[in-house]
């Protein structure tokens, strides 16, 4: 029940951000220069371009068409794209997998290298593998994705073969490997981070001290007692991680021509295509507030002391 | 007599093996590449005028005419023969009977009457409205006063007769994919924009936006033997370096290539026989404003002409894939004058050019660019320490490329670079500077001269083609020194062909824009 109604409250604390996010976006394509009318033509008749923008709504007044956009979104309709004429939710629908896809094996190859890195690390502070580690972290984070992901194809599609350099083809792991290792080595270096911190902080707190002067082996005290509280902070990196990720995908799906919203986004801001926008940056940041919605709610599985408050 | 035999075998095989190597295969996959975005930007090429959308509009769709590369004109594609009569102006298609559209239905004179008035649509702001707009009664159409273009009528199913508003040749207005023939009966569908149907040798099968779109033959396609290939994949890669990575390892078959990637093939052996390039018809310049003030001074234009080391800026910052201009018309266009020379890099000519017109020391203006590599800030910031050192001083205004489109269509600029099409057809590139063309069509400079006006005049008449070239020449010439631009290259253009792909098309239009019937690929390709 506390949980429930937590969960209500917090999807009501969503719909200010929604709206603010969607404020943003409106007024800032309302007053940057150009237009689809430019970018449709080099020689538009200027009758047909006072038309064409009369029928996009682009001559109402910018408080008329926020309030007809917002009516719109209360039905779920994200508008039709200036350029295709495809509803805009077709369109995110259509890159939506791809992207999910690469995202979510970026921050699965993160978490599952980075965390137990981290953690290994902590244990042996100051060891050749916290070094090596480290190393490694430092790395990850300042390595250029664009540059990192030339580097991958080269090597492992150029040089051994074993993958093919660019492509979703079937959407099967062996076009994902190569983009999804390049979006995630960043968060993977600071999971890796994180964690090692998060661990040694634990290691030396009260309760931890309690637990072993109590007799209990290491193996359940980094188990029972460190794990589990490492556990809420990396969840909390994580979950603004997803954010990261959506932004940089944008990078990775554009060199390795892997198609996503992040593509869908770029082209549509070039081009002007204003409905396309709006609701390709809407879907980021309601995905973005979905994790991080889900994440709050495993804190109280994972640490029950924690309260839906 | 063994010696003999295996002698004579040889000698056979040496000259059956070129004769082979040049036999059209049957089958296999071409993989092309779209580098110009990260992604096309609609299936209805009617709504698009981006180079990246043509490519594969060119496999898929047809128009009333094609681009010839090997002729450098445009010729019928979907007539059979064209008869000219009404001085010019009235041109009586006779449409093939065997073009089937990919639904397999005939197309016929309603399809390109429907097609053509679908483009004029004045809600739509399609762009190939610019090319129909030649045919009497489609600005009628455009300006919603008419329902129908009046100079287009069926005479029967294949037979059109076209009216037009001048004396051209309307090869060069129908030939893009922008104003390709659609079926009327499927082309008002929804459902077209997501499985286009066309006339073209390759049939749409699966497009996967942001990253390719594949496309398979069309049996029915009415050219005998055409296309050879069973598939055609146009994959979007808008990085060069991931495009060159690919194409090191054999995984596309063409590749654009940027400035410094044309100098690394260059200098690579293996690589080196892989390059084709074209002079497009596309001029890059400095377009300066008249109506600001030292720009009115034809001195002053002449001046910044002779102020900057183009040649210089060619060769280390474009690295030689540019061709140096000497005028508006370039390399490829029918027009062009091979004698005529370029602006010479000459300071002081320039300094005193500005003393004459009242500026010893110098003045200072504002230049408007986008960022694009080859006719964008980095030109610009090349540019800026030449005009110094004759006492101009610069200030850069950087916008987006969308956003410059329309600064150039408006004039609010002082000076702008840019890349304008100059061709093919050098009448209508010139056009752009008669004072009657507005500045929202291609009269980004407001030109304005009796002279010129009175030559382009006269070449629009002329009936001999000679006569007309040597008209527009003239023309050329005085653009020349007017300088209402600062004259700074050609496109080059330049592809990276794997040596398994035939029937490459040198087009000058734009490279990338292949007939993909003309196209094979032999059994060294590693896409089966």
């Amino acid at each position: 029940m506390p949980m429930l109604s937590f969960l209500i409250r917090r999807l009501l604390q969503t719909i200010p951000t929604v709206l603010a996010v969607v404020m943003l976006v409106f007024v800032l394509f309302s007053v940057v220069p150009g237009s689809i009318a430019s970018t449709m033509s080099d020689d538009v008749d200027p009758q047909v371009e006072l038309r064409l923008k009369q029928q996009l709504g682009l001559n109402d007044p910018v408080y008329v068409r926020f309030g007809k956009y917002i009516a719109k979104l209360a039905t779920g309709d994200f508008g039709t794209s200036f350029r295709t004429r495809e509803p805009v939710t077709t369109m995110i629908a259509k890159r939506a997998w791809p992207t999910l896809q690469l995202i979510f094996s970026a921050m699965a190859f993160s978490v599952v290298v980075g965390v137990p890195l981290g953690f290994v690390a902590a244990l042996r502070p100051g060891g050749l593998v916290d070094s090596a580690a480290m190393v490694l972290a430092v790395s990850g984070l300042s390595i250029a994705k664009f540059w990192l992901g030339l580097v991958l194809m080269y090597l492992f599609a150029l040089k051994l073969g074993w993958l093919p350099s660019f492509g979703y083809g079937d959407g099967s792991l062996k076009y994902l490997l190569l983009p999804a290792v390049t979006l995630g080595v960043s968060p993977m270096a600071l999971f890796a981070r994180t964690t090692r911190a998060a661990v040694l902080e634990i290691m030396t707190a009260d309760f931890v001290r309690t637990a072993r002067s109590k007799g209990m082996s290491e193996t359940r005290v980094v188990k029972w007692h460190v794990t589990r509280n490492a556990l809420v902070i990396i969840l909390t990196t994580v979950g603004l991680q997803f954010g990261g990720l959506m932004g940089q995908a944008v990078v990775v799906e554009k060199l390795f021509s892997w198609p996503g919203i992040g593509s869908l986004l770029v082209d549509s801001v070039l081009q002007r295509d204003i409905p396309a926008v709006q609701g390709s940056i809407l879907v980021v940041v309601l995905a973005f507030l979905a994790i991080n919605l889900l994440i709050d709610l495993l804190y109280g599985v994972i640490d029950p002391r924690i309260r839906y408050a | 007599m063994l010696r003999m035999i295996a002698i004579v075998a040889g000698v056979a095989l040496a000259l059956a093996g070129p004769a082979q190597a040049q036999t059209p295969r049957k089958g296999g996959t071409i993989r092309m590449t779209a580098p110009y975005g990260s992604s096309f930007t609609s299936l209805d090429i009617h709504t698009t005028q981006r180079a990246q959308d043509e490519i594969y509009a060119k496999a898929l769709h047809r128009s009333l005419y094609t681009w010839d590369s090997a002729e450098g004109k445009p010729v019928p594609e979907l007539a059979k023969e064209v008869v000219v009569s009404g001085g010019g102006l009235v041109q009586t298609f006779k449409l093939r009977d065997d073009a089937y559209f990919h639904n397999g239905r005939k197309m016929t004179a309603d399809d390109v009457i429907w097609s053509f008035n679908r483009i004029m649509d004045g809600t739509k702001a399609y762009p190939g409205a610019r090319f129909v707009r030649i045919i009497e009664g489609a600005a009628a159409v455009e300006k919603g006063q008419a329902k129908e273009i009046s100079g287009l009528k069926k005479i029967d199913d294949f037979t059109l007769e076209m009216k037009l508003t001048e004396k051209v040749d309307p090869g060069f207005y129908f030939f893009t994919a922008l104003t390709s023939i659609y079926p009327a009966d499927e082309g008002a569908k929804e459902s077209f924009i997501q499985h286009p149907i066309g006339l073209g040798p390759f049939k749409f099968v699966e497009h996967v936006p942001g990253s390719r779109i594949v496309m398979e033959r069309w049996d029915k396609f009415y050219k005998p033997g055409k296309p050879y290939a069973d598939k055609l994949i146009v994959s979007i890669m808008g990085e060069a370096a991931a495009r060159d990575v690919a194409f090191r390892n054999k995984e596309i078959d063409t590749s654009v290539l940027g400035p410094a990637q044309y100098v690394a093939y260059l200098a690579d052996p293996n690589l080196k026989d892989t390059i084709v390039d074209v002079a497009e018809v596309f001029t890059r310049y400095m377009g300066m404003n008249p109506s600001f003030k030292p720009f009115a001074d034809k001195r002053v234009r002449q001046a910044i002409n002779y102020a900057i080391d183009s040649d210089l800026i060619i060769n280390k910052l474009v690295k030689g894939k540019a061709y140096r201009a000497t005028s508006w018309l370039p390399l490829t266009s029918p027009a062009y004058d091979k004698t005529m020379k370029p602006y010479p890099y000459d300071p002081a000519k320039a300094k005193q050019l500005l003393a004459d017109a009242g500026y010893p020391n110098g003045f200072e203006f504002e230049w408007t660019t986008s960022q694009n590599e080859s006719w964008g800030l980095p030109i610009v910031s090349a540019v800026i320490p030449m005009l110094d050192k004759v006492g101009i001083k610069v200030k850069v205004k950087q916008v987006e490329t969308a956003v410059l489109a329309e600064v150039v269509r408006t004039g609010d600029y002082q000076a702008f670079i840019y890349s304008q099409q100059s061709g093919p057809d050098p009448l209508a590139a010139l056009k752009c500077f008669h004072s009657s063309t507005p500045q929202s069509a291609c009269n980004y400079m407001t030109f304005k001269n009796a002279d010129f006006d009175k030559i382009m005049d006269e070449a629009g008449q002329a009936d001999d083609t000679a006569k007309r070239t040597l008209l527009l020449q003239k023309a050329n010439a005085l653009l020349y020194d007017e300088a209402p631009v600062w004259f700074f290259n050609y496109n080059k253009a330049v592809m990276a062909v794997q040596p398994w792909l035939h029937g490459i098309q040198k087009n000058p239009t734009e490279l990338t824009h292949q007939n993909a019937e003309e196209l094979w690929v032999d059994e060294t390709s590693p896409a089966k």
